[in-house]
């Protein structure tokens, strides 16, 4: 094929899609992720009801007690869709293979303080599960979930939580040595350790919510809204007082990757909440619901990390947390 | 330093060991559809990972991929590769496929995502969800692919408000609302192994190969992008039906029915892909028919050689099928020809020529039942009474395809059969699909069917122009005759503007 493209203009009988025109009032060129989110999912005329759920369709706004008027007004701020967020997350893997080939090659796992490696292999490695947990639930989200607007990031955030649990385990494979012992042994603590049980309880409740929204709240916002700042900012100042600067940097993925999914949960809530007064009040229930159970949950884990000044540290990250929730337009 | 270990070791201790039975909360409460449809497993460890991925390897073949897939479309855009088109009739080709098959790619990804939540094993749990997220893509990447020839080319403007209104996207949305609204075990058979398996081939390689020989480079590279994705997706669908034969003798009459059903769903579907085998690609790669054999019998038969030892038996009405091959894209094109001014794409007589491709590869058929109709109906047509057909259908209960297919051995009687269920009576087009519903009358009781919907009032109005609007077609650009279209004046002034260039 060879065509002087040159002298032969094209014009373009449309922009876009017409429903992606009709949402813009005009018909305008649209971005890959207006095109690749917009109205994706069906809405109409659906045959057959669902066999596990049979007094919802398949596709059901009912699945959550928080009613949008345009499901599609829950836009990603990322404006993630398969190929940016692809690209964003192998980025930041890459980088964080690089900081573990580091740590690896100069055996900084070796210089951390004896007792504190001990705590960090406590509190870190069992965090995998906590990941998995989260795992299940965001696909859970993007399973019942309604609109591609949310759910589609809803199943990113599945592979970037199942990506967290593998980056946790490759750390505790490196901690014993390049085997999984040390991972059997985080196994048990989840299991068994006193510590541990808040959180495992915690996260097997969350692992029965019916409504999508709530558990979108009780994942996104109130867990890893504070276990997130609780783990790698305030155990990991700690650390650094025991010769742990290899930890934070095995796991500044998990900082930047909270800080990025933070961005995209509150852009979520904000916009639900702008909906209604029936929305806000019902955020904010389960907000405040969610924040408590999880404060509960992750104080005896606190507490072993940090000692007395366990209580104190989570203290702040909740007034942290009360602090974000209120500028999303949710009371605390 | 630590030893490293292999990959399956490795991939063993950061996947299989995530998870952990519940104690807080009971595991059926957890995974609530672990049992409903009957299905026994003694032991998901059993389970092999059919790809050992991890997301960190994941993140970077895929977006290896897409950083040289989006490359290539931006250079197609800018460059009007559509001008590489061996004719505008092949777009109508991508019009079906946009809107008939990249709605299925969503669903398929919302359908793994259920699955991958569902399923009480690790492995095939994050099997599904990388699957989830690959079909993710290819729904975003056919429409990204796609969106450029919408920008020239009519009928593909409506794509989501048509799949869930137009009468002939039924037939594929309802296979995978059947799909979907099934348990997961059921999910995982239809998809993963009936459809993903054992009939998948018989969609890309025509789609992908037509686009090749028809200069749709846009859609070849997407093609051969997914490509890599399509393999992983057959590997967990063959793991699948293993699994589920090896754990429990009971599966098998479980598992044999499923089989049966998504066999006969599934090509019924296929159908619309005979067609456009047969007679939308300008330059044709095979017929429906000699895809048939390769991919199904050949092919398919190779493969339930090999499931036996399970207990397992092809598909009923598998040998059906293969004899209707010499009837079923004739039988479709007719359907579509005759309802052209109700289809978003248009249609066409096949020429001399083409119908010299077709008695020859049709040699017992062709001649002596189609080339008549074609011939009568290009006389109607140079008269000035081209056919349409302004009578709505009878639509089968279950593929809801309008009956237009005839009885096996018998192609001067139509097919009919009926079932009654509550009083009601049920009209099907074949065994296959009669036995389906027979099977479950309350589930395909609720069927969302187009024609009665119209009769009852449901789709905008009475008559044809109501209906249309209902659609959001653009009548006169989205529906009727190639050769009267926008796309094709607007093809033959490039064509025109081209020699005018080229002659400079």
């Amino acid at each position: 094929m060879s065509i002087d493209l040159k002298t032969l203009k094209l014009t373009p009988r449309r922009q876009t899609f017409s429903h992606i025109a009709r949402r813009f009032g005009e018909d305008r060129p649209a971005s890959r992720y207006e095109e690749g989110m917009l109205d994706v999912q069906a809405t109409a005329h659906f045959h057959y009801r669902p066999f596990w759920e049979p007094e919802m369709e398949l596709y059901d706004p009912r699945r959550t007690a928080i009613a949008m008027a345009d499901w599609y007004a829950l836009r990603d701020p990322r404006q993630f869709y398969y190929a940016t967020y692809n690209i964003s997350r192998a980025g930041m893997r890459e980088a964080a293979q690089h900081n573990i080939d580091f740590v690896e090659k100069r055996r900084l796992l070796d210089k951390i303080e004896p007792e504190w490696r001990q705590k960090v292999e406590d509190y870190l490695l069992p965090l995998r599960h906590v990941a998995w947990g989260a795992n299940m639930n965001a696909t859970q989200i993007c399973d019942r979930g309604y609109g591609t607007a949310v759910t589609a990031p809803s199943m990113f955030a599945a592979g970037d939580q199942l990506g967290i649990a593998q980056l946790i385990g490759q750390i505790g494979m490196d901690m014993a040595g390049g085997t999984g012992e040390a991972l059997d042994a985080a196994k048990e603590k989840w299991l068994d350790a006193p510590y541990w049980q808040g959180m495992r309880r915690l996260v097997e409740d969350t692992l029965v919510v019916r409504d999508w929204f709530e558990l979108f709240v009780a994942q996104n916002i109130a867990i890893d809204g504070l276990l997130y700042p609780l783990v790698y900012t305030a155990f990991d100042e700690e650390g650094q007082k025991h010769g742990a600067t290899a930890v934070s940097m095995v796991t500044e993925f998990m900082v930047e990757w909270f800080a990025d999914q933070s961005r995209w949960a509150d852009a979520v809530i904000r916009r639900a909440a702008e909906e209604s007064d029936a929305n806000t009040h019902l955020l904010g229930e389960w907000y405040r619901f969610w924040r408590d159970r999880t404060a509960e949950a992750l104080a005896p884990l606190a507490a072993h990390v940090l000692g007395d000044a366990g209580k104190p540290a989570l203290a702040d990250l909740v007034s942290e947390l009360d602090g974000r929730a209120g500028r999303l337009g949710l009371a605390a | 330093m630590a030893k490293k270990l292999g990959l399956k070791q490795r991939y063993a201790l950061l996947t299989r060991g995530l998870d952990w039975q519940t104690t807080y909360q009971p595991m059926d409460k957890v995974f609530p559809e672990a049992t409903f449809e009957g299905i026994k497993i003694r032991d998901w460890d059993k389970w092999q990972d059919p790809f050992r991925l991890t997301m960190d390897a994941y993140w970077k073949f895929q977006s290896e991929k897409e950083r040289k897939l989006y490359a290539v479309l931006d250079s197609f855009a800018q460059n009007n590769g559509q001008l590489g088109l061996s004719e505008a009739r092949y777009l109508n080709a991508v019009k079906l496929f946009l809107t008939g098959v990249s709605p299925l790619e969503y669903q398929a990804h919302r359908g793994f995502a259920h699955a991958g939540r569902q399923l009480p094993g690790v492995g095939p749990r994050i099997a599904a969800q990388m699957q989830s997220l690959d079909e993710l893509r290819h729904a975003q990447t056919q429409i990204h692919t796609i969106s450029h020839y919408n920008k020239f080319f009519d009928g593909l403007h409506e794509f989501p408000h048509m799949h869930d209104r137009v009468w002939y996207l039924s037939v594929p949305k309802s296979f995978f609302d059947d799909a979907r609204t099934a348990g997961p075990f059921e999910f995982m058979i239809a998809i993963g192994f009936a459809f993903e398996y054992v009939l998948t081939n018989l969609l890309f390689v025509p789609f992908m190969s037509g686009a090749a020989y028809n200069g749709d480079m846009a859609t070849v590279t997407f093609g051969f992008s997914a490509q890599s994705d399509e393999s992983r997706h057959m590997t967990l669908g063959i793991e699948v039906i293993k699994f589920l034969l090896e754990q429990h003798p009971d599966n098998l009459p479980i598992v044999q029915r499923w089989v049966d059903k998504w066999f006969w769903r599934g090509y019924k579907v296929l159908s619309l892909v005979a067609m456009m085998m047969d007679y939308m690609l300008p330059k044709r790669i095979m017929s429906w028919k000699e895809a048939w054999e390769i991919y199904f019998v050949q092919a398919g038969g190779a493969l339930f050689e090999d499931l036996a030892r399970y207990g397992l038996r092809p598909p009923k009405y598998h040998e059906q099928a293969t004899a209707e091959a010499d009837h079923l894209s004739h039988q479709n094109w007719s359907i579509f020809y005759n309802y052209t001014q109700a289809a978003a794409f248009h249609t066409w007589l096949p020429d001399a020529q083409e119908m010299g491709w077709l008695s020859e590869k049709y040699p017992d058929t062709f001649d002596k039942y189609y080339r008549p109709r074609y011939e009568q109906w290009r006389k109607m047509e140079a008269d000035g009474k081209r056919f349409y057909n302004n009578a709505l259908p009878q639509l089968c209960n279950c593929c809801q395809i309008p009956m237009g297919y005839t009885e096996p051995g018998d192609p001067n009687t139509i097919s009919f059969r009926e079932s009654t269920y509550k009083g009601e009576r049920y009209h099907f087009c074949s065994d296959g699909c009669k036995d389906i519903f027979d099977h479950e009358p309350e589930k395909y009781a609720q069927a969302w069917l187009p024609v009665h919907q119209i009769f009852q009032g449901h789709c905008g109005g009475a008559d044809l122009g109501d209906v249309l609007k209902w659609y959001n077609m653009n009548v006169g650009a989205d529906n009727m005759d190639q050769s009267v279209s926008p796309d094709q004046k607007l093809w033959e002034e490039w064509q025109n503007e081209r020699a005018r260039v080229a002659a400079e």
